[in-house]
């Protein structure tokens, strides 16, 4: 089964000003499309649009050529997005928060597969400590972690290399790589070189 | 320790829809999540009770200990200090979701936004609200009301407060991208407050003449009604305006 | 239907059709408030109760219509801006709501002045008064509200969010109020019953709230044309405009 998003002639104007138009992009099973631009050319606006968290843009957005806006609940179901932010809760144990996000998802999923995901990312032996109290790599490795826990088709990942070393990279690099291997795709924007086997087009803002 | 290598990921699997009861799931895990986040904090559980009864102290020393005087005001006093814990405590209710970027992933959750943030109202309702109806009958005792409206005081807040809730997350949401949102906040819901205020007070009033209180109470489980049905959509809608700046 | 919504949804098109209607509003609201002023004060029969102080009526009671009726069509704006995405309507939901806090603070302030000959006091807690000082309140959280954000587009769908949840709250409130008032007096004037004052001195009043509405839509359409230039300034069609002025 494969899976297509495409955008038409997608356009974004904010406070009278036009942070990008008569944008084409298609993103297909197997593909890695990233998005480069300078700070302040719309690279995280553009991920949000096309992650359907902002509704506010010209054009039109197609998920399985279904209009997105007829699609929405479908599409999030399939949709896993990491923004600036992790989204870790600091009151929350590592398993806690991934325990919210499973059931977020209506999937009540269990300990063993957190554990598992957590134990992926490298967090064995901080499963149980409160996420306030995990160094900023460590909070982004829990949400990497929900790459791994939950099986989704169409990642988009907002700048996430930020906050992790050298060997989180490579392992991310090739996360990324085996996912688009099994025929998921993956829409990112980063700074850092991507060193990853398969084919990585590029769309530029700007 | 490094991220392990994933080997022979499983083909990806495309869904079609969220599998039916999640939203059930999805409630119930979003409640459970706050009530615990909040049971972790109990010092600022405390905060908006101890808020009140603060307030309420600080009547009989601004105006008079005179016991008559007091029971006079005891009604609309308890219910305005009460009004204003319970806007004290909601600056927070989506503030730190909103900081640490939960917030975006609860807007991308397969699931009406609208219910998701109910679980949180209700969650901000049993933590704040209800102590709070709970609590009214003791200091009610310290303003000589007189007996015989006691439960309806706990009961006409219990009802109250889940309107204030509803009606006040509102705001929250609207100004949770403002920096300093918190005096906007109160700016924007009191208005919106007096009708609940009118029929909270009425119901203890009528209670101390003797007339029948169903009348208020009624009043106030439609205000209820309405908002229960109204501001989770409104909510929906200001969260979605607020996650953009 | 739609390509009528979609020209006037057209910031150019809405610029030079409210300059050709502003001056026919301006006109008739200055005729009929300056016509309702000379009756009221002059020719109308002073009040057998309240003598010649009830005449403050005619401003009070226009004052206070469209107060509530701007809050209505400012929601109203709202609704349009947020459904259809018409930016002229945030455009004018924006010139609104200070209009309506004036004529709300103009309704409580005549208000007031009417309470010293009636009441003996500048200021009661009466039911339509304390309705009024809410409306002060829900315009001011409004306005508030809007620029609080830095993002201009986000303020104006906050603010639109807002008007909306107010309107739908403001006959709550109203209704609620009344109830708490129990010694209130009913509404003086209302369209659809019969007035119980004498024709020679409602007229006048009449009179009086056409004028107002006038008034109210020529300025609304002259803050829009000028919140028009201020967010289009960078548009062609605005630099062309300005070329030709100067």
């Amino acid at each position: 089964m494969s899976l297509c998003l495409e955008a038409r002639q997608l356009a974004c104007e904010r406070d009278g000003r036009w942070l990008f138009e008569g944008l084409d992009l298609t993103v297909r099973s197997g593909e890695i499309l990233r998005i480069e631009g300078p700070n302040g050319s719309g690279k995280t606006t553009l991920l949000k649009i096309l992650a359907g968290q902002l509704g506010e843009y010209e054009g039109e957005l197609y998920w399985n050529s279904t209009p997105l806006r007829k699609a929405r609940e479908q599409f999030l179901a399939n949709l896993l997005y990491l923004g600036h932010s992790p989204g870790v809760k600091a009151g929350l144990s590592p398993l806690e928060n991934l325990a919210w996000y499973q059931a977020l998802n209506g999937d009540k999923g269990s300990e063993e597969q957190r554990l598992e995901a957590l134990a992926k990312v490298g967090l064995n032996g901080f499963e149980d400590v409160v996420a306030g109290q995990l160094s900023a790599g460590q909070q982004r490795r829990v949400a990497l972690a929900r790459l791994t826990l939950t099986r989704r088709a169409l990642w988009v990942l907002d700048e996430p290399f930020t906050a992790i070393d050298r060997q989180g990279v490579t392992a991310l690099e090739a996360q990324l790589a085996a996912h688009v291997q099994a025929g998921g795709c993956v829409l990112l924007t980063t700074h850092h070189a991507l060193a990853v086997t398969s084919t990585v087009r590029c769309v530029q803002l700007g | 320790m490094s991220l392990q290598r994933t080997k022979a990921a499983p083909a990806v699997v495309i869904v079609e829809a969220p599998a039916q009861g999640s939203l059930w799931i999805a409630f119930k895990a979003t409640l459970e999540r706050d009530l615990t986040l909040m049971l972790r904090r109990r010092g600022e559980l405390l905060n908006p009770l101890v808020f009140f009864a603060l307030v309420v102290t600080l009547f009989p020393i601004g105006i008079s200990p005179d016991p008559d005087m007091l029971a006079l005001i005891a009604p609309g006093l308890l219910w305005v200090a009460a009004l204003l814990a319970a806007l004290l405590s909601l600056d927070s209710l989506f503030r730190t979701d909103y900081d640490d970027g939960s917030l975006e992933q609860l807007l991308l959750a397969p699931q009406p936004l609208a219910i998701l943030s109910l679980a949180k109202v209700v969650a901000h309702w049993l933590f704040t609200g209800l102590p709070l109806a709970l609590m009214a009958p003791l200091l009610g005792i310290m303003l000589a009301l007189p007996a015989g409206s006691y439960a309806i005081l706990s009961l006409s807040l219990a009802i109250g407060s889940a309107s204030l809730s509803l009606i006040g997350a509102i705001g929250a949401a609207l100004t949770v991208g403002i920096a300093r949102g918190g005096v906007l906040l109160s700016l924007l819901i009191l208005p919106l407050y007096i009708p609940v205020l009118i029929f909270g007070v009425g119901a203890v009033q009528a209670a101390l003449l003797g007339e029948g209180v169903a009348a208020h109470l009624a009043m106030l489980g439609a205000l209820l009604a309405a908002s229960l049905l109204l501001a989770p959509w409104a909510i929906a809608a200001s969260l979605r305006i607020s996650i953009n700046g | 239907m739609w390509t009528f919504i979609h020209k006037w949804g057209s910031p150019k098109w809405f610029y030079s059709m409210s300059g050709k209607l502003q001056p026919w509003f301006w006109t008739v609201s200055l005729l009929l408030i300056a016509v309702g002023t000379l009756w009221g004060l002059a020719f109308a029969p002073a009040d057998y109760q309240q003598g010649n102080s009830f005449r403050i009526i005619y401003v009070h009671v226009p004052a206070a219509f469209l107060a509530q009726s701007i809050f209505v069509s400012m929601a109203a704006a709202a609704l349009v801006f947020m459904v259809w995405k018409i930016k002229i309507a945030d455009m004018a939901a924006t010139v609104m709501a200070p209009l309506g806090a004036v004529m709300t603070f103009v309704a409580l302030f005549s208000g007031a002045v009417w309470g010293v000959p009636t009441w003996g006091t500048w200021w009661m807690w009466d039911a339509r008064l304390t309705s009024m000082l809410i409306l002060l309140f829900l315009f001011l959280g409004v306005i508030a509200l809007r620029s609080a954000f830095t993002s201009r587009d986000s303020g104006s769908r906050a603010a639109s969010v807002l008007a909306m949840v107010g309107v739908i709250n403001i006959p709550i409130i109203k209704y609620s109020v009344d109830w708490w008032f129990t010694l209130h007096q009913p509404a003086t004037f209302r369209v659809t019953s019969s007035p119980s004052m004498p024709t020679e001195m409602w007229l006048p009043l009449l009179i009086m709230v056409l004028g107002f509405y006038c008034f109210f839509i020529a300025l609304t359409l002259m803050r829009t044309r000028s919140e028009i230039l201020r967010r289009e300034a960078n548009k062609r069609w605005v630099m062309d405009l300005m070329k030709e002025a100067h």
